[in-house]
């Protein structure tokens, strides 16, 4: 009656998954230290020197402390969408692991479909964050929650169409199919504008400057989670650094060849690129002022959208041509 | 159509950009200002009441806490409205030791305006730390001088309390190579960047009129068109020996502002290297009694701080202390345009505005 092969298959995927979560947790330690060494040495200070080598440890810390700290719930908050909001957030960022190639074998489910599995997944966090704001009940925070809907559904668009043009050149969904297309030459080669429009919807996506009008410290306090502290605000953060890390190695994968590259073994390939790409958005937000809400719009609506759709253009066309 | 109704955001007084304990009470439809009420009075202290309780040279310290960020200038201005009142000759070292004092504080001011500004404009942390680096040196040389890095009390009635330090002339003439390529550094990070030209552009333009109307003073005035500067207009201490120019820009929006600042750095480091050289010898502080009596009569005195005109209306009755002292802060004309200003922008607008305004709380509430 014991459905043997059943429950095998069962706690290997549950092994996967600690095994995803405890990979996501560290690497998020060890962004957020990067960010606060990155930042500091951009803004000529010396960022954590205290706990551990070069302050190595000082998230590890934090951590403690922001499990320690009281949990507080503002009297006008709506308690249950408070409650569920920062679980809905890190649920959203962690799914599209699931599908990230992260070398040649190490990935936990090749699907058929896995980009469009990632696009759909990664974009259900805005919900969250909507959530948040108007759970709150505090009108900073309903001002970031608005503002970020519109923002990510406005740069989910350009972002798809740039994708577009790769899936188009791999004629294929599947992560793994679309790295081994790349075998003789990455994708970024053939298709920089798609490249470009990705990175800067990705970081858009993903709230970070200059578009991080939905967080917008000195406009907003902190927008959308302004009453959340503890633990709830460790997973925003959390959340906020597994999502840098899921589109960069969307943009790994799609147009730098993935685990792809000599003398190294792929994992580390796949890691190195995905961490440049983090390096290169740390180092935008510390060197940008931050764009205004419509600006923002216009940017994504008149400039990286009719951008795309001209990308998309171009590329049949040599694509029929070449046939 | 869908019924929709404005709502009130209390923006501050616990506000990051709100630059100290500004209140506005701002009316948003949506992301639209309607309204705009500034509230103030969370920093009041009575300045005016308590120089009336103190003597003329216990009231210099208190007048550094008007402006906290242009300290030096805000001693300047009482002791040369005291020093008008009392008709005292000051020693041409000490005239010389005030003026690069007083526009090392203007640079130092003017940084910090800049800094908070982009910071404000969400350049998070990079440009604001740059500026306080470069800062950072004018308030070594201060401590140096007086032993203080905020709240200076370094200004006499007659002069300045001691004499400048070894080595202050060779630290200055460093400071002014060092800053000049900065400045260059800041034109790369912040004055060529787009984002930064589309978020100031257009903003908050304050026309010349409504400059003049407003009694708007100091850089914010010279944004908007007029070259108007106290040290050129009323001058006052030794500044007509010296050659500068009064940087104006024609649109007065938040991007002028800024620009002015920017070009005002460079006259402040021109009359800094046209000073430094020729500091006489001699005292630095006139003779003037210790328990200091100012002749009955009344008198006002203007200067130029860092934020516009810094006036000091004295009356006198004969006796140790002021009978009254009025301070005409600079601020506070330039905050009471801020509703017109905002009147109609989006709320990320108002924090540009209110940077470019540069206002500083502390003389505001006195």
């Amino acid at each position: 009656m014991i459905d043997i092969p059943f429950i095998l298959n069962f706690l290997w995927m549950c092994a996967k998954a600690a095994g995803l979560l405890g990979f996501v947790s560290i690497s998020v330690m060890f962004l957020i230290w990067l960010e606060r060494k990155v930042s500091a040495h951009i803004q000529s200070r010396l960022g954590p020197m205290i706990v551990g080598w070069h302050g190595c440890f000082q998230t590890i810390a934090d951590t403690i402390k922001l499990l320690l700290k009281e949990n507080i719930v503002t009297k006008e908050a709506d308690k249950l969408t408070f409650w569920f909001a920062p679980l809905v957030v890190f649920v959203a960022s962690f799914l599209p692991f699931v599908a990230i190639p992260f070398g040649r074998n190490l990935i936990a489910r090749d699907l058929n479909l896995g980009l469009l599995y990632i696009l759909a997944v990664s974009s259900l966090g805005v919900i969250g964050i909507f959530m948040a704001g108007w759970g709150s009940g505090n009108k900073y925070s309903l001002l970031g929650g608005m503002r970020t809907a519109a923002q990510i559904i406005s740069y989910e668009i350009p972002l798809v169409l740039s994708i577009l043009t790769v899936v188009m050149m791999a004629g294929s969904l599947s992560m793994t199919k679309i790295i081994e297309a790349q075998k003789g030459m990455w994708f970024i080669v053939y298709q920089p504008i798609a490249f470009l429009v990705y990175f800067i919807s990705a970081i858009a996506e993903v709230n970070r400057a200059p578009f991080d009008i939905a967080e917008a410290e000195s406009e907003l306090v902190a927008g959308f989670h302004t009453e959340y502290s503890g633990m709830k605000f460790a997973m925003f953060f959390l959340a906020e650094y597994t999502n840098m890390f899921v589109v960069s190695a969307i943009a790994a994968a799609l147009f730098l060849g993935g685990w792809q590259g000599p003398f190294l073994p792929g994992a580390a390939w796949f890691l190195l690129k995905v961490y440049f790409l983090i390096f290169v958005m740390m180092w935008v937000r510390w060197t940008f002022p931050r764009l205004r809400v419509d600006q923002l719009m216009h940017f994504a609506w008149k400039f990286l959208l009719p951008l795309a759709f001209l990308n998309i253009l171009v590329t049949a066309l040599v694509m029929v041509i070449k046939r | 159509m869908l019924e929709t109704e404005a709502f009130e955001v209390s923006f501050g007084p616990q506000h990051p950009s709100t630059h100290g304990v500004l209140r506005l009470q701002l009316t948003l439809d949506g992301e639209v200002v309607v309204e705009c009420e500034p509230h103030i009075g969370y920093l009041h202290r009575d300045f005016e009441k308590i120089c009336e309780n103190r003597t003329y040279t216990q009231v210099i310290p208190y007048t550094d806490r008007l402006d906290y960020l242009g300290a030096m200038n805000n001693n300047f201005g009482y002791c040369l409205t005291v020093e008008k009142l009392l008709g005292v000759a000051i020693p041409e070292r000490a005239e010389y030791i005030r003026v690069i004092i007083a526009e090392l504080n203007r640079i130092a001011s003017h940084l910090l305006a800049i800094g908070t500004f982009v910071q404000d404009l969400g350049a998070f942390g990079t440009p604001l730390l740059y500026c306080f680096r470069e800062r950072e040196k004018i308030i070594d040389i201060f401590e140096a001088t007086c032993g203080n890095r905020l709240t200076y009390n370094y200004y006499r009635i007659g002069g300045v309390a001691q004499d400048i330090p070894d080595g202050f002339v060779e630290k200055v003439k460093g400071f002014i190579k060092y800053l000049r390529p900065k400045l260059k550094d800041y034109e790369d990070l912040m004055t060529n960047n787009a984002i930064l030209l589309v978020r100031t552009k257009g903003i908050g333009v304050l026309s010349r009129e409504m400059a003049l109307d407003y009694a708007i003073t100091g850089p914010n005035l010279r944004a908007s068109g007029v070259a108007f500067d106290l040290r050129k207009e009323d001058p006052y201490s030794i500044y007509p020996r010296f050659q500068f120019d009064v940087p104006t820009r024609a649109t007065g929006d938040a991007w002028d502002r800024y620009r002015v600042r920017m070009d005002e750095i460079e006259q402040c480091l021109r009359i800094i290297e046209q000073a430094i050289d020729n500091i006489p010898s001699g005292d630095f502080i006139a003779k003037v009694p210790k328990m200091l009596k100012v002749p009955a009569g009344e008198t006002y005195f203007r200067t130029e701080s860092p934020r516009g005109e810094l006036g000091f209306y004295l009356i006198s009755d004969g006796s140790n202390k002021p009978y009254r002292l009025k301070c005409r802060a600079p601020s506070f004309s330039n905050l009471a345009v801020i509703p017109d200003l905002v009147r109609g922008v989006k709320v990320a607008d108002v924090i540009a505005i209110l940077g470019s305004i540069d206002i500083v709380l502390g003389e505001i509430d006195r």
